[in-house]
């Protein structure tokens, strides 16, 4: 390879010259075979291509000529009209196609250009050397050390520590605001508890009217959230956790565990809606076979076994609410969740 | 979208042509067409005013055409349900949208060409709604689909956009099953199929969604029929995943394309 010498320097390569020197070269190194020998394109040889491949050049720029014309007709042909998103559909399907037309016609032209007419040997352009010249590191050792003098940096010892005591500081506020951009309660009690408590009315999702026994039929579900939520400052905080899918099965079909027995009410169950494994919300419910599938990763829920997971990736049940009736009829929860809804965090312990 | 039963026309190596299988199909065919236009004849001049009338000609019909499944009573069997108690609703959905007569045991019975008169529907419908309390076939003052969209598209999100995507394209369930596109379904089937829960879909009765909310989420499907997508060709609406995966493939493809182009050699 020939030195470098300025950054601008463009130099037709050659193959490259043994070395003369003393250097011992493994055989098997791999040699720089430079570049194909140059092979002369059809436009090179043939005027008639040449012509051709210049016409065509010149079609395309028309093609973008053309293009741009069609984006401004199509611009006026199809106006937008207020309130028919058919209007804007094809007001911007058009006005792209001519715009795309444009820009490719003479992007395309262009490449054919330089690809088919212009210079075709292959070049080099040699890199800067990123040292400096002895006569430029030499000026900027001086630069500094008349600073220095001047300044007394070393020197004045009070000025220089006290400069670097106050950069120290500077950051300091910035620390102890951003620090109380993290959550003021401790987030992992937040990830353990719910808005449900005790006597807590089961509504529907969105408009928060209470849901009684009597109206979840046979087959039916609901999309529950607690009662006040929608009153609440972080309501959609709140309601990423508190979220609730209750429905009604035959109770025979019901198997509950030993101490869950009483968590149903008729048949009517609720469980969480956020999946075990990352936090989706699980809601398609097969009213015939009984199991709810999560639709980002095709976790499946046997609701007649306690919500267990029959396929997929998640791998604890969902958390079921337990439910009762209030004095008047409307279905209530018994308690929070007996577990913390939602994916697994660092310190879950179940 | 509805796989039509296509008869199997087996080649019969030699012993005899293919004309005469299809021969046999085509008088078989005009045999049962012709069985049903006297049936529709009968049926509408028996058709009076009295309902008792319209139900017995309903059980006529179902005894003819649905009691192998659903048994001579309509009281269910090992492969199909009971269906006292399911309503007219129920019925009108289910035989209104071709789904039944099931073509064929499978995950689910899916659409198909309708295979009863609107008459012989309501015939149908009128008998099994005398055999059990059950949801009744809407009224017209919901279907009209010029209730508030906003409000239906918000109880749509909610309530099944899970299932059947968030632009009605419908989307898979497990094992076969799928939630259908509900693109340009009539009013009544959409009605209809909310209060009944069809399948594997769940029941949303009156007391979760009121008449007038279906009201609404029919006005939202019918709005996503007439208006389209202003951002251009949606794809169909197939959901994030698949238009991900549209993108990863055509647009991707063609920069790669033109990528291998500009760096190629002029010949």
């Amino acid at each position: 390879m020939a030195e470098a010498t300025t950054g601008s320097s463009v130099e037709r390569h050659e193959p490259p010259v043994p070395s003369a020197g003393t250097a011992v070269v493994a055989s098997d190194k791999l040699e720089n075979p430079g570049f194909e020998p140059f092979r002369p394109r059809v436009s090179d040889l043939s005027p008639i291509k040449e012509r051709q491949n210049e016409r065509r050049v010149g079609w395309m720029f028309l093609a973008s000529i053309a293009g741009s014309v069609l984006a401004i007709a199509a611009y006026i042909v199809f106006p937008i009209h207020h309130g028919d998103p058919g209007s804007v559909r094809l007001n911007t399907l058009f006005l792209g196609l001519g715009i795309t037309l444009g820009l490719f016609g003479l992007g395309f032209g262009a490449v054919h250009w330089s690809k088919s007419l212009m210079e075709g040997h292959d070049l080099v352009e040699m890199r800067h050397g990123t040292r400096g010249s002895e006569e430029t590191r030499a000026k900027a050792v001086e630069v500094f050390t008349l600073g220095n003098k001047e300044s007394g940096f070393t020197r004045r010892k009070l000025i220089r520590n006290t400069l670097i005591g106050a950069l120290v500081a500077i950051p300091l506020p910035a620390i102890v605001l951003f620090r109380d951009l993290a959550p003021a309660a401790d987030p992992v009690d937040q990830l353990k508890h719910t808005l449900w408590k005790k006597n807590t009315r089961l509504t529907r999702d969105p408009e928060g009217t209470p849901i009684k026994a009597s109206d979840v039929t046979l087959g039916s579900v609901f999309h529950v959230i607690p009662d006040g939520l929608n009153d609440e400052e972080d309501h959609i905080e709140q309601k990423a956790k508190a979220a609730v899918l209750l429905m009604r099965l035959d109770p025979k079909d019901l198997h509950p565990s030993k101490g869950r027995e009483d968590w149903a009410y008729n048949g009517i169950v609720a469980y969480s809606k956020i999946c075990t494994h990352v936090g989706c919300p699980v809601a398609l419910y097969e009213q015939q076979t009984h199991h709810l599938l999560c639709p980002c990763h095709q976790s499946q829920f046997d609701i007649t076994h306690e919500a267990e997971v029959i396929f997929g990736p998640a791998k604890r049940p969902l958390p079921q609410l337990p439910i009762a009736v209030d004095s008047e009829g409307y279905l209530v929860a018994q308690s929070d969740f007996h577990e913390p809804v939602g994916p697994s965090f660092w310190e879950r312990q179940l | 979208m509805a796989s039509t039963p296509s008869p199997r026309r087996t080649k019969r190596s030699g012993r005899r042509s293919p004309a005469v299988s299809a021969a046999l199909l085509i008088i078989g065919l005009l045999a049962t067409g012709g069985t049903y236009a006297l049936f529709t004849a009968s049926a509408s001049a028996e058709t009076t005013t009295q309902v008792k009338d319209l139900a017995s000609e309903g059980q006529k019909l179902f005894a003819a055409n649905c009691a192998s499944c659903h048994g001579l009573a309509a009281q269910g069997t090992a492969v199909a349900p009971t269906l006292i108690g399911v309503g007219a609703a129920a019925v009108d959905f289910q035989v209104g949208t071709g789904r039944m007569p099931a073509a064929a045991t499978g995950p689910q019975a899916e659409q198909k060409p309708v295979q009863f008169t609107d008459e012989q529907t309501k015939a149908l419908a009128t008998y099994i709604a005398t055999l059990g309390p059950g949801p009744a076939i809407p009224d017209s003052i919901y279907l009209t689909g010029d209730a508030d969209v906003s409000k239906g598209a918000e109880l749509f999100r909610v309530n099944c956009a899970m299932c059947h995507n968030v632009a009605g394209a419908g989307g898979a369930l497990t094992e076969g099953k799928f939630a259908p596109s509900l693109h340009d379904v009539k009013a009544s089937h959409i009605y209809e199929a909310m209060v009944s829960g069809p399948q594997n879909m769940p029941v949303f009765n009156d007391l979760n969604l009121t008449p007038e909310d279906k009201a609404d989420i029919i006005s939202y499907l019918h709005y996503l029929d007439k208006n389209p997508s202003p951002g251009g060709v949606d794809l169909d609406g197939i959901g994030p995943v698949s238009e991900g995966l549209f993108v990863w493939i055509f647009a991707l493809g063609s920069i790669v394309a033109i990528t291998v182009w500009l760096t190629a050699k002029s010949n």
